[in-house]
């Protein structure tokens, strides 16, 4: 730290405007007054301060990794991956392989409608709308509908999916995980996207190029690590809720067979790893709520696996 | 990324060929206004997803808004059974589990992301800033399970039993009420595990809030001779100010939404109101989270919706509280907020 500072002053030094804050500084004069070795105290207190407090909150988060990989590695085993979740306390066997088979098929449907969707939209937003007043709408829109509660998400989806048909189902689950993809891969669409210079799109019109196809084959091409990095972590982000799903996948202890039907993927509810989770946590058996912290073992690793995976692999892409 | 591989792309006079070619075929007209219609929709169907949202919402929690009246909002106790549609316990819950997380997490966030931008050496800060962009990834859900299993055992042992016998515990608000059930499950936890949550989001806008104050001013702070003290809190803290407050609102509105989390430690009390911290409670979401399922008349279920309505539309003015304001400050500061 000491570095950086003395690294700034010279070139504060180096000719910047220094006047700014001695001509405005109405507390000037009491600075003058103050002994050099207080202030110097004081300055130790509050970097003192700020390091236990800034690890006190990187440790309390540690922690929380730590707690759930200690009690969730004991419930991995090769049942727990190959067999369907218990209904009888007294056995000792089962596993979440249903849950994690259907958090997969809801997730990834959910990914198939948000994504291309939100996509299209960034590319509205960047493109076509820029700072006209409906693309300005659009946009605030989606950063407000990005603060909306998750449950709220889910009453939305059981209000038009669960409720006309009465029945739960794996796709109205879907439904909710893509209206929460929605705006979030719309905003980061655009947000990439403007980081594209505009000479390229320029360079492409010139060419004779149709927009679509400087938009898609030029500009989207130049942004593709940003966009795919985007488009992974909303996926990874919706995988791990639960709210949305509490009342349209709800969960099952079956395995999801088929389409349709009351044990099917349109036809009635689907067993997922989170909702499952929630559920078992909830009993007071030792097994269960062990397999339990199994299943949030698989979901931490698979949400911080995927984000430090992404991010390594193109964290070029980020520049852009 | 590769200006220069996209040049050549350009360049090259395959691309000028294609286009002459679908120039002449007349493809160009067909495609470009299905483009511009197919990402126009897109972006409307954002919009349309808000309004939709709402306009559901209402629909199906009319038949509490026109049967219920003003019940919803003005009685204290939840109690389906007996025919009680009230919500003040928890809002009042809400209110509360938000100010005890908003209390905590805030100066923590602040201390966090002044050590990121000013005090540690930036490729230390970004590593820092990865884990706690990483640890708002980690699902709500955790969150609950670790508090349900480690930090309530924590606190009806440890923490409440020394709170209650210490001087604090006679003050009103922590002396324990005619609900209290041994301080674990209750609002103050559920507003600690809360905390943790937001964490993250405010450190994250706080500290793109705090990289935007211009080098030169803070330099001119440290040509003076000022400490790194001096410069933050008279330089940093004073120009970022008002983004600090967008990034509190951004905060605020997480913890107000949050679900999982506390539903699992809240206490689940619907049918009076808190009279202190360490007794246990409900939330809003909470309370539509674990009776929803249960639910069966179909007055309960637009009582539910319409709770949810309400939640809604809380956060949908911190939300846009926030936006504006960030907005006001990224004009201000020409910068990217």
């Amino acid at each position: 730290m000491n570095g950086r500072r003395s690294q700034a002053t010279e070139r504060g030094a180096g000719g910047a405007p220094l006047g700014t804050v001695a001509q405005s500084g109405r507390k000037a004069p009491a600075l003058r007054h103050r002994s050099v070795a207080r202030r110097k105290a004081v300055d130790l207190i509050v970097k003192v301060l700020a390091w236990i407090g800034a690890w006190f909150g990187i440790a309390v988060m540690a922690f929380v990794v730590w707690e759930v990989v200690v009690r969730g590695i004991s419930a991995i085993s090769w049942s727990f991956f190959t067999q369907s979740t218990p209904q009888d306390v007294t056995s000792t066997s089962g596993g979440l392989a249903n849950a994690i088979v259907g958090t997969l098929v809801i997730t990834l449907v959910a990914a198939a409608i948000g994504i291309p969707t939100g996509f299209f939209g960034g590319i509205y937003l960047a493109e076509f709308g820029r700072n006209g007043r409906v693309a300005t709408a659009v946009r605030m829109i989606a950063n407000v509908v990005m603060g909306v509660p998750s449950i709220i998400v889910g009453v939305f989806a059981f209000a038009i999916m669960v409720k006309p048909v009465s029945h739960y189902s794996g796709f109205a689950g879907s439904i909710a995980l893509a209206f929460i993809m929605l705006p979030v891969m719309a905003r980061t669409t655009e947000d990439i996207l403007n980081l594209v210079p505009n000479e390229l799109r320029e360079s492409g019109l010139a060419m004779g190029a149709p927009r679509w196809k400087v938009t898609l084959g030029v500009v989207c091409k130049a942004a593709r690590g940003g966009l795919i990095t985007g488009a992974t972590l909303a996926i990874v982000r919706v995988a791990g809720e639960t709210a949305p799903l509490l009342f349209t996948a709800l969960s099952s202890p079956y395995w999801m067979s088929g389409l349709f039907g009351s044990g099917g993927f349109f036809g009635g509810p689907v067993a997922n790893l989170t909702k499952t989770i929630y559920d078992l946590a909830g009993t007071p058996y030792p097994a269960w709520q062990s397999l339990a912290w199994g299943g949030a073992l698989v979901i931490i690793v698979a949400v911080l696996g995927m984000n430090l995976l992404v991010r390594l692999l193109f964290q070029r892409g980020k520049e852009w | 990324m590769s200006t220069v591989q996209n040049t050549e792309y350009l360049a090259s006079p395959r691309g000028s060929r294609d286009a002459a070619e679908a120039a002449s075929r007349g493809r160009l007209r067909l495609g470009d206004p299905i483009f511009r219609v197919v990402a126009t929709a897109c972006g409307l169907a954002v919009a349309a997803a808000m309004f939709g949202l709402t306009a559901v919402l209402i629909y199906n929690s009319w038949p509490a808004i026109a049967g219920l009246k003003t019940e919803v909002l003005t009685t204290v106790a939840w109690s389906p059974s007996s025919g009680q549609y009230g919500a003040l316990a928890a809002l009042a819950g809400t209110a509360l589990s938000t100010v005890v997380a908003m209390v905590i997490a805030v100066p923590l966030a602040l201390v966090i992301a002044l050590l990121l931008v000013e005090l540690v050496h930036p490729s230390i800060g970004r590593i820092i800033g990865m884990a706690v962009e990483m640890l708002a990834a980690i699902p709500s859900i955790i969150f609950g399970m670790v508090g349900l299993f480690v930090v309530v055992p924590f606190m009806q042992e440890t923490i409440v039993p020394w709170l209650v016998e210490s001087p604090l515990g006679s003050v009103p608000g922590i002396k324990p009420g005619p609900t209290f059930q041994g301080g674990g499950l209750s609002i103050f936890t559920a507003g600690i595990v809360l905390a943790f949550m937001v964490l993250p989001y405010i450190t994250a806008v706080a500290r793109d809030v705090l990289r935007m104050v211009p080098q030169v001013t803070k330099e001119a702070g440290y040509g003076m001779g000022s400490t790194t003290w001096e410069v933050l809190h008279k330089i940093s803290l004073r120009y970022a100010n008002s983004g600090i407050v967008g990034a509190v609102f951004i905060g605020l509105g997480r913890a107000l939404g949050e679900t999982m989390a506390v539903a699992f430690i809240v206490g689940s009390v619907y049918t009076d109101l808190p009279r202190s911290l360490l007794d246990p409670g409900t939330t809003i979401a909470s309370l539509i989270a674990n009776t929803f399922n249960e639910a069966t008349d179909q007055i309960q279920i637009a009582a539910l919706i319409e709770l949810g309505l309400i939640l809604f539309l809380i956060s949908m003015v911190f939300q846009v509280i926030a936006q504006l304001w960030l907005r006001r400050v990224q004009r201000k500061t020409g910068g990217r907020a």
